[in-house]
């Protein structure tokens, strides 16, 4: 970074935070020399006629100040052409506006001005800003999703591509090669997907659930504090671990317990993938299932006991039935969480795209072919690489429709009990 | 005060919360059939005895009780009785109305179908609407069972509660300030309902309102930092107390 935007940056601080202190001081003065009897050492505003503190005048300039020289920096930015002259005449401009605004605002500082307004009148502003930032970057990734996959729509047919039941990304490098246009179905590669995650949700769903029944209801307090970090550590661990454990310790056990049985069963296969990505999931299930199982208020416990039920009853036919909302909240969020994890599968389901609802199997996932697609020395708009693009529009469009869904049903559970 | 018959017999009872003592050797008998009321300020101790009577305490962790609580001659804190079969016997309502979040029908029948009271669906019907009739509740829900029972009035909602205790068939009804989240028109059909049920059950009441425990209990016990102090016919305690500290307290100077 060039010298020179480092002292500007330094000298807009220098000049927000002087000009605060200048005319909040400049306020004070103005505000204890207007005061009609002697109350030396009080600021109290009440009953002075001043509509705000000293230190809204001083917080108005700096915002001011601020703001102003924010744009002459980000303009000065813009129009720069390399010359020293330019940058000089930056800085002096930035210098020169600065200490204007400082002392014409001076001529503000009244008791009518109303500072304290203008101050949360900006604050307000920029929290709108920001939280716009937010959401137009969302939708710059999504539009930029959209519009990669209508390119590739325009080479490859929409419905092909949803209901194909043939995935071989391969194109031709040369146009006199052999089986140049490579066939876009994504339907094994979702049903490879959708067979991991059920093989993920099977482990976790009543791992997790039982967990979380056993640490809010069943544990003690002293278990239950050592207990719950413990699982959550399970959510700590990278996920590339988790990817190799599944590669070099899960698969192979699996393909031994089966040679043992007389089977053949390849070291990759969605089995050891979903086994793994179930484990990973499970404190997932369990800390939310936690909370809102312990969300249900202890009287419709002490409700139920007192009509004689036991810890089980009560468990099953009233705390469940109170939480059941929010459980299914947690368990949409770790389908949807299973749906796009990817190190796990890259390195453990195998890259071949089989159509089969066998977990021995080898098969692959949309995640894993966004990464074998991207990386590659493909040229940038092949059907190959585009096609990446309209994978990931499903698969957002998927996680956004069940975490939508989750949350409105943990939403509407929690409007229930509060 | 002489009790013909006691329902329950309490002899030193102690209730520790950790080191904490909350209750200071309580004796008292307790009359079946009538209502007796548990009067006194916050943190007396008045909960926590009325939960030693359906073994409430124990759900609470670090909660434990000594001395003897007896019920009809039989000890409810001996290590062979199953706490699940005494509630059954003891049931209780709560000071904030607690239906579970089931129908107004399932709320009554979740009981009756834990203890494996009934068999088949009419005579659960029978008990679901003798239960609400009982607790005064049958004739404004009648035409609505199956909707949430959490959808219901405060007032209706504790008379379902209340209903939902009847429907086990209990021996007694503990009411923990069950009035206490109600407004006065609901209250005074709770209260009505409390003298209706006296007739079959022995019912202990805890309550903040000396004036409700003067309209509907027969016998009045005062509470006071963990110890019990007076315990007389309700008349008796609110006309000549005999201790300076139930005085105190009845006329407003304390508590």
């Amino acid at each position: 970074m060039d010298q020179i935007i480092l002292y500007i940056l330094i000298l807009m601080v220098v000049l927000t935070v002087g000009g605060f202190i200048y005319n909040k001081n400049l306020a004070l003065d103005r505000y204890l020399s207007s005061r009609a009897h002697e109350e030396i050492g009080t600021t109290l505003l009440k009953g002075s006629g001043w509509h705000s503190q000293a230190s809204y005048h001083g917080y108005f300039t700096a915002w001011v100040v601020g703001f102003c020289s924010f744009l002459l920096f980000v303009a000065g930015l813009y129009f720069r052409n390399g010359s020293e002259v330019y940058d000089l005449i930056w800085l002096a401009l930035v210098l020169a506006s600065g200490v204007c605004i400082v002392f014409l605002l001076n001529r503000k500082i009244s008791p009518e001005f109303a500072a304290r307004t203008w101050v949360e009148r900006f604050i307000h502003f920029c929290l709108i800003v920001l939280s716009f930032i937010a959401v137009l970057t969302t939708f710059g990734i999504v539009l930029s999703l959209l519009f990669e996959s209508l390119r590739f729509f325009s080479k490859v047919s929409f419905l092909d591509f949803l209901f194909g039941l043939q995935w071989s990304p391969q194109t031709a490098l040369r146009a006199d090669q052999a089986g140049q246009s490579g066939s876009f179905g994504a339907v094994p590669i979702f049903a490879g997907t959708f067979l991991i995650m059920l093989v993920a949700m099977t482990i976790a769903g009543p791992v997790g659930l039982m967990i979380a029944i056993y640490l809010s209801e069943y544990a003690s307090a002293a278990t239950r504090k050592i207990v719950k970090p413990l699982i959550e550590i399970l959510a700590g661990i990278p996920t590339v671990v988790y990817g190799f454990f599944a590669l070099l310790t899960v698969g192979p056990t699996i393909r031994n317990f089966a040679e043992t049985l007389g089977f053949s069963v390849p070291t990759q296969s969605a089995l050891a993938a979903g086994v793994v990505m179930g484990v990973m999931i499970i404190p997932l299930i369990s800390s939310l299932s936690d909370d809102v199982i312990n969300a249900v208020p202890q009287s419709l416990r002490d409700g139920s006991y007192a009509l004689g039920a036991t810890k089980s009853e009560t468990m099953k036919q009233v705390v469940f039935k109170g939480a059941l909302p929010g459980i299914i909240g947690a368990f949409l969020l770790a389908v949807s969480r299973a749906i796009g994890e990817t190190m796990i599968v890259v390195m453990a389901a195998g890259r071949a795209a089989n159509l089969t609802g066998n977990p021995f199997e080898a098969v692959t996932t949309v995640t894993v072919q966004i990464v074998a697609l991207l990386t590659g020395d493909q040229e940038f708009d092949s059907p190959k690489t585009l096609a990446a693009f309209a994978l990931g529009l499903v698969l957002f469009v998927i996680t956004l429709i069940l975490n939508m869904i989750a949350l409105s049903v943990v939403r509407r559970y929690r409007e229930r009990y509060d | 005060m002489d009790i013909q018959n006691p329902k329950f017999v309490c002899r030193d009872v102690r209730v520790h919360y950790g080191d904490f003592e909350a209750l200071h050797g309580i004796n008292i008998d307790i009359a079946d059939r009538g209502v007796t009321a548990f009067i006194g300020p916050s943190g007396c101790g008045k909960s926590t005895f009325l939960r030693t009577f359906n073994r409430m305490n124990d759900t609470i962790e670090g909660a434990r009780v000594s001395g003897s609580v007896t019920m009809d001659g039989q000890d409810i804190y001996d290590k062979g009785l199953d706490p699940v079969l005494l509630r059954a016997r003891v049931g209780m309502v709560f000071q904030k109305p607690n239906p579970f979040p089931k129908s107004i029908y399932d709320n009554v029948a979740y009981g009756p179908k834990i203890h494996g009271m009934t068999s088949g669906k009419a005579e659960m019907d029978a008990l679901v609407e003798r239960s609400l009739r009982r607790a005064g509740l049958w004739e404004e829900v009648k035409d609505r069972l199956k909707i949430a029972g959490t959808g219901l009035s405060g007032g209706q909602q504790q008379r379902l509660v209340i209903a939902r205790a009847i429907a086990v068939n209990p021996e007694v009804i503990l009411m923990d300030e069950p009035a206490s989240a109600l407004d006065p028109i609901a209250t005074a059909k709770l209260e009505a309902l409390i003298q209706e049920l006296k007739e079959r059950y022995c019912i202990i009441i805890v309550t903040h309102s000396m004036a409700q425990a003067a309209r509907v209990s027969d016998k009045t016990a005062f509470f006071y930092m963990g110890d019990l102090i007076e315990y007389d016919a309700t008349e008796k305690i609110f006309t000549n107390p005999g201790d300076t500290r139930t005085q105190d307290y009845i006329t407003g100077r304390t508590g």
